[in-house]
């Protein structure tokens, strides 16, 4: 299998079966740079996106990666240096926020400090010249659906953190946008309350079936959240593609230490056989690699910490298997973290579930073993791409592919 | 000692001393200091309140002589005092009016916008408010005698606006500076437009201001000597009266109107108070 068919086909997916095609939101070579003086910061740059309707898709990278930019030229309060924003297939540049049909829900939240929470809701409302007794319905409704209706009468300043962001939610999906722009909605929010918004915002947009964009820095909202997932770095879209996809076959170094942990393995590729290769690993050890290779390649891999099993005696020689020393031993109940350290210094950690068959625990200090299925060797697509000669393919129903066996 | 629970022994410790005597009673100088402050500033005002009851016989109001309401009863007997005191108020409502507008924008602009001029336009600002009143009036007067402009109740009005706008402009900047530019972007993203936005959120958030600018001009206003005494021309207003009267002898009617005035101020400001805090 390729890699690069691969992302393509992520690209071009769509995991909604839609009656119209449209997307609801699509960006085309979409840049952003701001200038202060001599200085200039690139805050996003060529992005392409498509977001289909209905569809709860996430924007997901580290600070100051661009999410927010992203989301203020899609919502109108920052034109594009580059590119154009389509909403349902309009150009909609130069179009003012409050001539486009998507409502934003600030991460401060932004509440009308001096209106009540019904006026807040009511807000929109009545600036597109909805009649009065309707507006009181669709409030009462709203404030309903976020089990807000006995606040009404209140002041944003006399609610909690919670109740404050159900109410942005409120004010903006009152107005049935054909997009819910969300930045980072739940960033002041504690654990508890995060999580339990986090079901909330799932159930209210199954709901109400509306295209949601949410911006988040954290991974595990992203992945537990979205149909799919924009990862972003530096102002580019890194990958794009559902939460599986993108924690199980990142398309780059950056993603894949970015999802969840990952254990980054450096080699030099050998012989390739069965449609996979050995990959020479610095240490010496040779594992084994799902993905067919061109022998002398330099290999970027990962293994995910919960593939790997750790024992003391010497594992299956079909699997792919390393040496190491274990440095260090987290116990969390349920599970047990391992940090174990190969002969060249290579870390790697190894999350072990503490089932009844769970073999004894290997203390800091004991020589172990890890082995893990050669599948889960995976071989991140980057490093074939940015370092000349090798080809990578071997998948047999790719054109390209090289029989090297 | 917060730790005591964490160890209820520990026998390594003298003894402790009785729990009643271990908060040591410490002197809240705090509140000392603000009664000073506070006596300081009210002693003075309660001392005028205070005369404007005395059964004062002579000419000189200096002297307790005895409870009255009688001064209240004639607060408008002299007729000039009576007309100065109303140039004076309908002098200060109008500079409220127009520094108010004026410093309001100017506030605005400063806190929000970056033009042109911005730096120099701060640096005027604060030179109009540290200049001594004595320069100001005596260049005000040549500038109205070179105009060819009459002194009296219009070159007044605009001396106390040109003197009081910068504290509408400082007062109202500082909170624009504070407020969140993301509420009008909600406002802006909910479908209104710049002027419904200017209206609706951005104009009841600075209210408190715009008013607490609006009284400081009102206060500043009524009460000013030097400048006025400049460029009065005929005019006399309620301060150039006193001044006028006190080598003959203030009567108790000044601290009757001194007394309204104060009243009028303390609910103006009350009012305030409570609009600002119905608002947050
Ligand atoms: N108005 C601006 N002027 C200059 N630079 C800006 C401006 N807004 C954003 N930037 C820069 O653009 C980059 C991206 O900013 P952005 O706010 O989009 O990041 P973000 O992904 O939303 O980060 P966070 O998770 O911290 O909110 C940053 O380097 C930031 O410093
Ligand atoms: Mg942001």
């Amino acid at each position: 299998m390729t890699i690069t068919a691969h992302e393509r086909a992520d690209m071009s997916r769509s995991p909604i079966a839609g009656t119209d095609p449209t997307p609801a939101i699509s960006l085309h070579g979409v840049s952003k740079v701001y200038r202060s003086g001599s200085e200039t910061v690139t805050a996003v740059r060529e992005v392409d996106l498509n977001i289909e309707r209905g569809e709860f898709f996430s924007l997901l990278g580290p600070s100051g990666c661009g999410k927010t930019t992203t989301m203020r030229m899609i919502a109108g309060f920052d034109d594009p240096t580059d590119g154009e924003v389509r909403l349902t297939g309009n150009d909609v540049t130069g179009v003012p926020p409050n001539h486009r049909d998507v409502n934003m829900v600030f991460q401060s939240y932004a509440l009308f400090p001096h209106m009540s929470v019904h006026d807040n809701v009511a807000f929109g409302l009545k600036r597109s010249g909805v009649a009065k007794r309707e507006i009181s319905g669709r409030v009462g409704e709203m404030l309903d659906l976020v089990e807000l209706g006995d606040r009404a009468g209140h002041k944003p300043a006399q609610l909690s953190g919670g109740q404050q962001q159900r109410v942005a939610l409120a004010r903006a999906l009152v107005n049935r946008p054909s997009a819910l722009l969300l930045d980072e909605p739940l960033g002041a929010l504690d654990l508890k309350l995060r999580q339990s918004m986090q079901s909330e915002l799932k159930r209210i947009q199954r709901e109400v079936g509306i295209t949601f964009v949410y911006v988040t820095h954290d991974q595990g909202e992203a992945l537990t959240m979205s149909d799919r997932i924009a990862v972003m770095n530096e102002g580019i879209v890194e990958q794009l593609g559902s939460p599986a996809e993108v924690y199980e076959r990142p398309a780059t170094r950056f993603v894949a230490g970015f999802i969840g942990t990952s254990n980054l393995l450096t080699g030099t590729a050998g012989e390739a056989r069965d449609g996979g290769s050995d990959v020479r690993l610095a240490d010496d050890h040779v594992v084994r690699a799902g993905t067919a290779l061109l022998p002398g390649a330099a290999v970027d891999m990962t293994v995910r910490p919960e593939k790997i099993r750790i024992t003391t005696h010497e594992p299956d020689a079909a699997l792919s298997r390393v040496r190491g020393t274990v440095t260090d031993t987290v116990y969390l109940g349920s599970a047990t973290h391992y940090t174990v350290r190969l002969a060249d210094g290579t870390e790697i950690v190894v999350f072990c579930q503490n089932t009844s068959d769970a073999l004894e625990v290997a203390e800091a200090g004991s020589a172990v073993w890890l082995s893990w299925q050669p599948q889960h060797s995976y071989v991140l697509p980057e490093a074939h791409a940015s370092r000349p000669a090798p080809h990578t393919p071997a998948d047999p129903s790719d054109e390209e592919t090289h029989n090297h066996a | 000692m917060s730790t005591d629970t964490a160890h209820p022994v520990r026998p390594d410790t003298t003894p402790r001393a009785a729990p009643a005597a271990r908060p040591r009673r410490r002197i809240d100088w705090g509140k000392y200091f603000t009664w000073a402050v506070l006596a300081w500033l009210f002693v003075p005002i309660t001392f005028m309140i205070a005369f404007s009851f005395n059964d004062v016989s002579g000419r000189h109001n200096v002297r307790w002589e005895g409870f009255t309401l009688r001064w209240y009863g004639q607060a408008f007997a002299y007729r000039d005092l009576t007309e100065a005191l109303l140039y004076s108020l309908a002098i200060a409502l109008l500079t409220m009016l127009i520094a108010g507008i004026i410093g309001s924008l100017l506030g605005l602009a400063l806190g929000r916008h970056r033009f042109h001029g911005k730096n120099s336009t701060n640096v005027v600002m604060f030179a109009a408010i540290s200049a001594p009143e004595v320069v100001i009036g005596a260049a005000l007067l040549s500038l109205f005698l070179l105009a060819g402009v009459k002194a009296g109740f219009v070159t007044i009005v605009i001396a106390h606006v040109m003197f009081t706008v910068s504290f509408v402009a400082i007062t109202v900047r500082a909170r624009v500076i504070t407020l969140d530019p993301k509420l009008e972007e909600a406002a802006r993203d909910l479908g209104a437009g710049p002027w419904t936005t200017f209206r609706l959120v951005t104009l009841p958030m600075l209210t408190p201001a715009i008013m607490a600018g609006g009284l400081l001009a009102f206060a500043l206003s009524i009460d000013d000597y030097i400048i006025t005494s400049f460029v009065s021309g005929e005019v006399t207003t309620f301060p150039l009266w006193i001044w006028g009267s006190t080598r003959v002898g203030i009567p108790p009617q000044v601290n009757v109107m001194g007394t309204l005035i104060f009243v009028v101020g303390v609910l103006l400001a009350v009012v305030n108070v409570i609009v600002a805090r119905r608002r947050r």
